[in-house]
This record gives structure tokens, C-alpha cells and sequence, in this order.
């Protein structure tokens, strides 16, 4: 082992039921290092982790680890911490109603020769590690009067005077603030100075190229590549997460070319925003119109069209619908104003696993209608079969159990569900994700059709090419906020460039 | 062929191993019949006989199940709705009965009356009055539940263990008596058919009909299945939930004025003990999955029969009323291994092999 690295995995491969969550990746961490883990959801970052920290067992490949001798197998966190590994996550896995000095020293109290804690030294203890690391806290205080960072810091603190040799940081700065984030990387970069080995996971492209030295990317499960940071402009990070290369970027034909910015407002939103997920933002879209939402998996995609839907009440801001100014407390009054969302989760808030075919696709007509107002078995059973025969399911009968078809048929049938709803705005979260190529271009094509009718869409993808085939204009999200618009020249590498965003566009 | 083929479809019925079920307790009255030299029918015997106090009614033992499982039926009904939507029991049915009983009869008395022959309000508002206080209390579980997010089960306890002493409270720690003609009516007899078992049949009937000839059948369903995806849908979730435990509460109360009407009093300590647990089992009895979502009420109706079947079996065969429980678990432990997974599987693989064995 070179005598720089401290910590290497080689050929790790781990299997979830019917997915391969990684595939042999390998994983390299040098001393005195901040080492970017990027991919979005899914790529299988989390994962990896899980497989240093001994909370999955990995099916195959190796972990060394400076200083020990042979391969490493952690079976739980205490055998990673034991070698070295230590993992501070996005929630605080630390006791609030415990001291400072306490939280750093719990399950490893020092003790008297009594077999008694020794509350003297550790206090003492505990504040020359806090001195050390230069954060300004009275370690006999509770954990609770400080902020989120101090204590996300104190849970550092505590795996670093474990003597780390490698920290991992998942998510550490999610619900940080700026001057926290800032307070994060200087402690950070102290360790790192110190000689740790630092695995920082985030979905920021800020603050990885703040604080990094080397970016690891995963996607779908495999490597995509080791790089120092200089080395990958945000664009070409970007392109390499969702998995484009931008050399070969074929020219895509738009096949709507109307003219639609003419036409009056269906939803005008302005300031809208939900605490925790999504910043305020405004987002106008008129009649007939297709607009894209780009941006990577978790920048608020998904957070913004739930805000305007009304599966997250928003926090602030104002929406209005076909000019009037309107409230949604929830999803359904959302539907009575004519709005339909397909979401991207298919499983936790789309299918109805248990009910059959025919009931999953009258259920959001029949919600409308209301309770008492039952569709007789006939009608629901022609509106089910007119579906059916629309966005073609491929389905044994009416009456099978939804669960019992492919992915990409139940996605159809959703689809059935809001199209039986003759929805005047349509958001689609995902509509197109594990569905075969050619019903891929029959539901763009069906989005084109739909604005056509003067219906208006908001069409989430993390494709951008099946946007850029269907949009009139797109927003740009990025973590999340929305950051801008491209209503003209949207090709694919004028949206990547906008979703990386910051100042290397000329590359 | 068609035989095999009408044995594979009556295999496929969802109401084939509650039936089954009930079938192999109604055998076992037959098998001892015939052991004992008796008609070998005699369970399924109903004859007219003159009583003193009811006059001319229906008697058998068949008869007797489906008065006596009445309580048990009724509480059914709502349980398999709450345990559908929010996957979860509600286990202060057996309480809110007493309650709903003794508040019934207190009004009916009077407060601090402990034995009356005059009503003290008329007889339909005190009746009403005791299922309204079902529906009171149906809604605060189902607040618990539905709004608060408490479990079920905690949710429930609150009232599992307060009901039956505020009944007792309301009544003064008396067993307040109704000794009038009218009030007995509804533990009685209606004409020559027990009561009970008209107030069951009016029970489904318009729970059933609430079911299907609304869409509320399918809400509870998809609630009880998957609860986000259903809010995405445009179902209010958490007011089908609170909606189910009100009707289970309401029936609660129902079944507390039966089982009241049976003695003419409140007796708190005594009405719904231990009904929640029967309920419960006559739900799971019915082939009704305990985490929710699909349903079957004709299969609960039908595990609260048997329930009472076992029961009025035991003691055909002389088990004395203390003993009984043992052979009562020996028998639900065997219905409910019939119908586990695990059990079911391995008759599956079986009859699979046989097939294939006979095909070689």
C-alpha cells in the first residue's frame, strides 16, 4: 500500500433484491485529503458508505485500511470505528439532553481507579479537545443550546479524539446555513491538515469545489472515475453524474414549435416556497405550454412541483390559478382546480399495490367526484378499458392487482389515473423513468398532444433530451432553489452548463 | 374435469377458509351427536317452542350461535373497517360498550337511580343517546389515530381503560336496572326471532350498502394500502381514518345497548369484558389481513359466528364454562395456522407435487 493512502476499496460489489447497488467499485482516500463522493440518488454513495462503516456487508472486493494488516470486514460501526472509521451523518446521532463533555465521551468515559466516572479530568478533557479544534463552546453545557453546526462539530470532535483515520461526512451541511457551512470547512480543513482523510458527501456543487481536493463519481452503481478537482469543471462533473458526454451530443429536433407565450396564465406562482426542501420561487406557465424542470436528483425538482401541487403545503408565497389567486391546503383541492401530479416515487405515493387496474384508474376521477357520487361498475369499467387501450398497459384484465405488473405498466396506469381526470395542468414527475423506448416517445409524444389541447405541463426528467424533444422553456433548478430559465437556445449543453452553473462554462 | 375445476374456483373464494372453518366446528357437533346416539342434525334443528316470558319463538342451537354472537358480529363489522384503514385495532370496543350501557341506562333511570320501573326519558332517547356516546367516542379515537398519528393500539388504551369507569361514574357505582317491558325488547325477542339478530341484519345492510352503493369501500381500502399515494390521489386519508373509527364506535355503541337490553341493566363491570379480543379474532378469523388494506366483512361476520359456534359447541360437549377457554384457543390456534402463509404455501407445494406425480 502506497504509504500516502490511508484507506482503499477495491472491486466492491453489494446486491439489494433485483438491484445491483454497486458493481466493483473501487474507492481510494489518501492522508490529509477531502475527497468528494458525488452520483445523485441512487448512484450508490450511501451504499459505499455503508459498506466502509460495516453497516452493509458487501457481497465482494476489499477494504484496507493504513496500519492493518490483511483485508477488512466491519461488521457494525464500532469494528469500523475500532479501525478507524468513523461516520458523522446529516441528523446528529448524539444525546441533546447530555453536556458537551458528556456527548464527546459517551460509552468511553474515563474512569477513577474506582470503577467510577471521572467527571473531574473528562470536563477538563473535553475542553482542551474543543480548545484544540477551535471551537468556542462550555463543554458542561447541555447539547441542546447549540446550533445544529456546533453540533454536528461535536460529533466530529468526538470521532476525531477516537483517533479517525478516516471521517466520513454524509450530508453533513443539508440544514446548515452559510456561515455555518463556512465554520464546517475550517474545521475541516484543520483535520485535514492534521492528516485525516476526509470523505465528504453532498449534493452541492459549491461547496465541493470549496473545500475538495479530489472527486470520486459514482453512477448507477459503478465507477465512473477517480479526479483531482482541477481536473473536472462543473460541467463536465455534471456530465459525468448523469452519465452525457458532451462530445457527442447529437443535435435534437424540438418538435413543438408554437408560439405559446402569447396565451393567458394557468398557474402564476410567485414566492412559493416550502421550509426545509424548496426556497421561494416564482414560475409562470401559460396555456398550451410545456415547461421542463432540469436539474440534478435532489436539487427541488420534485419540491417545487409538490409546492404548487399541494403534497407539500407551501410555507410562503402566493399561487394563482388561471388568473385567480388561489389556496391549496391539500392535493385534492389542488385536482378541483384542475391539476394533476404524477410523482416520481411510483411505489411509496403512486400505485395502489393491492387494488386492481380498474380501481387505481378511476380512484383520483372518483376522488374528485367525491364519496357519494360512486361511478357504477359499467362506467368505471369503460373508463378503465378506454385507458387501458390509450396509453396502452399491457395487463391480463382489469380486475389484476396492480403490483402484479411491470414498472413501466403501473407508471401507465398513473398516468391513466390523471389523464381519466381531463386535467387542465398536468405536472409529471419522472413519467418516463424504466419504460421502454418506444412508449418513452409515445408519452412525449402524448405531451405535446396534450399542450396542443391548450393543456399546460410541467415535465420533470432527468432526461434532458426528452425535454428539449417536448419544451417550450425550462426552469433551472439547483440546490434547492430555482436559479433561472432557458426559453431560447436549449440545446443539452447550453442545460448542463445552467444546471452546473458558477463561472467555468468556457471550458 | 368440471368437478376439479369447481373445486379450484370455491379454492379461489376469498370467503373459502372462514366457511371452511365454520363448517369443520359445525362437524364436530354432528361427530358427537352421532357418538352419543342423538339425531345426528340435531344442531341444525330449529323448532318453535313456547316460553313464559317471550311467548312463541325460534329455538336450536343454530339459532342461539347467531343470537349470541350478536355483539360479537356487530363489533366485527367496525373493527375490520378500522383495521383495513389504518392498521391498527381498536381495542376499547369492549369498554365503550359498557360505557355506552350504563350512560343509556343512567338516563333512562336516572342519575343515581339503581332500579326503576318508570323511564325517566323516553326509551328512543336514551337508546339513541347510548349510540351517540359510541359515535363520542369513536371520534376521540379516531382523532388520536387519524390526526394526533398515535398508534392505534395506545391510541385505544386511553379508553380501553377510562370507558368502563366513567360508565361507572355516570351510574354511581350501581347496577342500574331497567326493569321495563320496552327496554328488553332489544336483548329480546321480535316476534318469534331474537332481536339481536334483526339489529345484525340492519347493521349490514346499511354498513354494506354504505360500501358499495358509496365509494367509501375503495377509500378505505387505498387508505389502508398505501396512505400517501392515496393523498397524492386526492383522498383526504386522515379523514377516511377518522371516519372508520367512528363507525366503529357507533357499532360499539350499538352492540352496548344489545348486550345491556340481554340483562335490562348496566352492568359496567360485566358488559363487552373481553369483546374487543373476541372482535379482534372474528376480523383475523375472516381471512382479514391484521396490517391493513383489503377487506372482507362477510369473512368477519362470519369469524364472529364462529366464534360464538366454538363456543355454544363446548359447551354441547360438556366442557364446563371455566375450561372452556383452553379448548376455545386450542381451536382458533388451528383455524388460524390453517390459514398462515407459511402453511398455505406448503399445501400449495403439496398438491403441486401430487399433480405432477400423477401426471408421471
Amino acid at each position: 500500500m502506497d504509504n500516502n493512502v490511508v484507506l482503499t476499496a477495491r472491486g466492491i460489489t453489494m446486491t439489494f433484491p433485483g438491484v445491483k447497488a454497486l458493481e466493483k467499485v473501487d474507492f481510494t482516500l489518501r492522508k490529509g485529503e477531502i475527497h468528494a463522493l458525488m452520483g445523485e440518488n441512487g448512484a450508490g454513495k450511501s451504499t459505499l458508505i455503508k459498506c466502509l462503516t460495516g453497516i452493509n456487508d458487501f457481497e465482494a472486493g476489499e477494504i484496507h485500511v493504513d496500519g492493518i494488516s490483511g483485508p477488512v470486514k466491519n461488521h457494525s460501526t464500532k469494528d469500523a470505528q475500532e479501525v478507524g472509521i468513523s461516520t458523522v451523518y446529516q441528523e446528529v446521532n448524539l444525546c441533546p439532553n447530555l453536556s458537551v463533555a458528556e456527548n464527546l465521551f459517551i460509552g468511553r468515559e474515563p474512569m477513577t481507579k474506582f470503577h467510577t466516572v471521572d467527571r473531574k479530568s473528562y470536563v477538563k478533557r473535553a475542553q482542551k479537545i474543543m480548545d484544540e479544534l477551535g471551537i468556542s463552546v462550555d463543554v458542561t453545557q447541555n447539547l441542546e443550546n447549540y446550533s445544529l453546526a456546533i453540533q454536528q462539530m461535536v460529533a466530529i470532535a468526538r470521532a476525531v479524539d477516537m483517533e479517525c483515520k478516516v471521517l466520513i461526512l454524509d450530508e453533513p451541511t443539508s440544514s446548515l446555513d452559510d456561515e455555518e457551512v463556512e465554520k464546517l470547512f475550517t474545521l475541516m480543513r484543520s483535520l485535514r491538515d492534521k492528516g485525516v482523510g476526509i470523505v465528504f458527501v453532498t449534493h452541492f456543487l459549491e461547496q465541493v469545489y470549496a473545500v475538495c481536493d479530489r472527486i470520486t463519481v459514482l453512477r448507477d452503481g459503478q465507477l465512473v472515475g477517480e479526479f483531482p478537482i482541477a481536473e473536472l469543471p462543473r460541467v463536465k462533473l455534471v456530465a459525468a453524474m448523469m452519465g452525457k458526454n458532451l462530445d457527442d451530443l447529437a443535435e435534437i429536433q424540438k418538435e413543438s414549435t408554437a408560439d405559446v407565450s402569447k396565451n393567458p396564465l394557468e398557474i402564476s406562482a410567485k414566492g412559493l416556497s416550502h421550509t426545509g426542501t424548496i426556497k421561494p420561487f416564482d414560475l409562470d406557465i401559460h396555456k398550451g405550454e410545456v415547461v421542463g424542470v432540469a436539474g440534478l436528483l435532489g436539487s427541488g425538482r420534485s419540491e417545487m412541483a409538490r409546492a404548487i401541487y399541494g403534497a407539500d403545503r407551501a410555507s410562503t408565497g402566493t399561487l394563482s390559478v388561471d388568473g385567480k389567486e388561489v389556496r391549496i391546503g391539500q392535493p385534492i383541492d389542488a385536482m378541483n382546480l384542475g391539476m394533476g401530479m404524477l410523482p416520481d416515487d411510483r411505489k411509496a405515493e403512486g400505485i395502489i399495490a393491492d387494488l386492481s387496474v380498474r380501481e387505481n384508474i378511476i380512484l383520483a376521477l372518483q376522488a374528485k367526484k367525491g364519496m357519494f357520487k360512486k361511478l357504477s361498475r359499467a362506467k368505471q369499467e369503460e373508463i378503465a378499458a378506454r385507458y387501458i387501450d390509450l396509453v396502452q398497459i399491457k395487463t391480463a384484465d382489469q380486475e389484476t392487482l396492480v403490483k402484479q405488473l411491470s414498472g413501466g405498466n403501473q407508471q401507465k396506469v398513473i398516468l391513466a389515473r390523471w389523464l381519466a381526470t381531463d386535467p387542465d395542468f398536468l405536472i409529471l414527475d419522472e413519467p418516463t423513468r424504466g419504460i421502454d423506448v418506444g412508449t418513452k416517445s409515445e408519452i412525449q409524444k402524448m405531451i405535446v398532444k396534450l399542450a396542443g389541447e391548450g393543456k399546460s405541463i410541467l415535465f420533470i426528467s432527468s432526461e434532458i433530451a426528452e425535454m428539449l424533444r417536448t419544451c417550450n422553456r425550462m426552469a433551472i433548478m439547483r440546490d434547492g432553489q430555482k436559479v433561472g430559465e432557458l426559453d431560447h437556445d436549449l440545446t443539452q449543453e447550453n442545460v448542463m452548463k445552467a444546471i452546473a452553473g458558477g463561472g467555468e462554462t468556457h471550458e | 374435469m368440471s368437478k376439479r375445476s369447481l373445486w379450484s374456483k370455491l379454492k379461489g373464494w376469498s370467503l373459502f377458509l372462514p366457511v371452511v372453518s365454520l363448517l369443520l366446528v359445525m362437524a364436530v357437533n354432528i361427530i358427537h351427536d352421532i357418538s352419543v346416539g342423538a339425531n345426528p342434525f340435531s344442531f341444525f334443528m330449529i323448532t318453535l317452542r313456547e316460553t313464559t316470558g317471550n311467548g312463541t319463538i325460534l329455538y336450536g342451537r343454530i339459532i342461539d350461535i347467531l343470537n349470541r354472537g350478536s355483539e360479537v358480529a356487530i363489533l366485527a363489522i367496525g373493527m375490520t373497517l378500522v383495521v383495513s384503514s389504518s392498521a391498527g385495532t381498536d381495542i376499547s370496543v369492549g369498554s365503550v360498550m359498557s360505557l355506552c350501557a350504563s350512560f343509556c341506562c343512567m338516563l333512562l333511570a336516572g342519575y343515581g337511580v339503581s332500579s326503576t320501573s318508570t323511564l325517566a326519558v323516553p326509551l328512543i332517547v336514551g337508546i339513541l343517546a347510548g349510540i351517540a356516546m359510541g359515535a363520542v367516542c369513536g371520534m376521540f379515537n379516531g382523532t388520536l389515530v387519524a390526526y394526533f398519528g398515535i398508534q392505534p393500539m395506545v391510541a385505544t388504551l386511553i379508553l380501553f381503560s377510562a370507558a368502563r369507569a366513567i360508565g361507572l361514574l355516570l351510574c354511581n357505582d350501581l347496577i342500574v336496572y331497567v326493569r321495563n317491558g320496552t327496554f328488553g325488547i332489544f336483548g329480546g325477542y321480535l316476534g318469534i326471532i331474537p332481536t339481536p339478530v334483526v339489529i345484525v341484519a340492519i347493521c349490514i345492510l346499511v354498513i354494506g350498502l354504505l360500501l358499495r352503493k358509496t365509494a367509501l369501500g375503495m377509500y378505505v381500502q387505498s387508505v389502508g394500502i398505501n396512505a400517501r399515494a392515496s393523498r397524492i390521489a386526492g383522498l383526504n386519508s386522515k379523514r377516511i381514518i377518522f371516519l372508520t373509527y367512528l363507525i366503529c364506535g357507533l357499532l360499539a355503541g350499538i352492540a352496548g345497548i344489545v348486550a345491556s337490553s340481554r340483562i335490562t341493566s348496566a352492568d359496567s363491570n360485566n358488559i363487552g369484558l373481553y369483546f374487543e379480543m373476541d372482535a379482534i379474532l372474528a376480523v383475523a378469523l375472516g381471512g382479514n389481513s391484521l396490517g391493513g388494506g383489503k377487506f372482507n366483512l362477510a369473512g368477519s361476520i362470519i369469524g364472529a359466528y364462529t366464534i360464538q359456534a366454538i363456543t355454544t359447541t363446548l359447551y354441547a360437549l360438556g366442557v364446563s364454562s371455566t375450561q372452556a377457554p383452553v379448548f376455545k384457543a386450542v381451536i382458533v390456534i388451528l383455524i388460524v395456522a390453517i390459514q398462515a402463509p407459511p402453511l398455505q404455501a406448503y399445501f400449495k407445494k403439496r398438491s403441486a407435487a401430487k399433480q405432477v406425480k400423477g401426471a408421471a
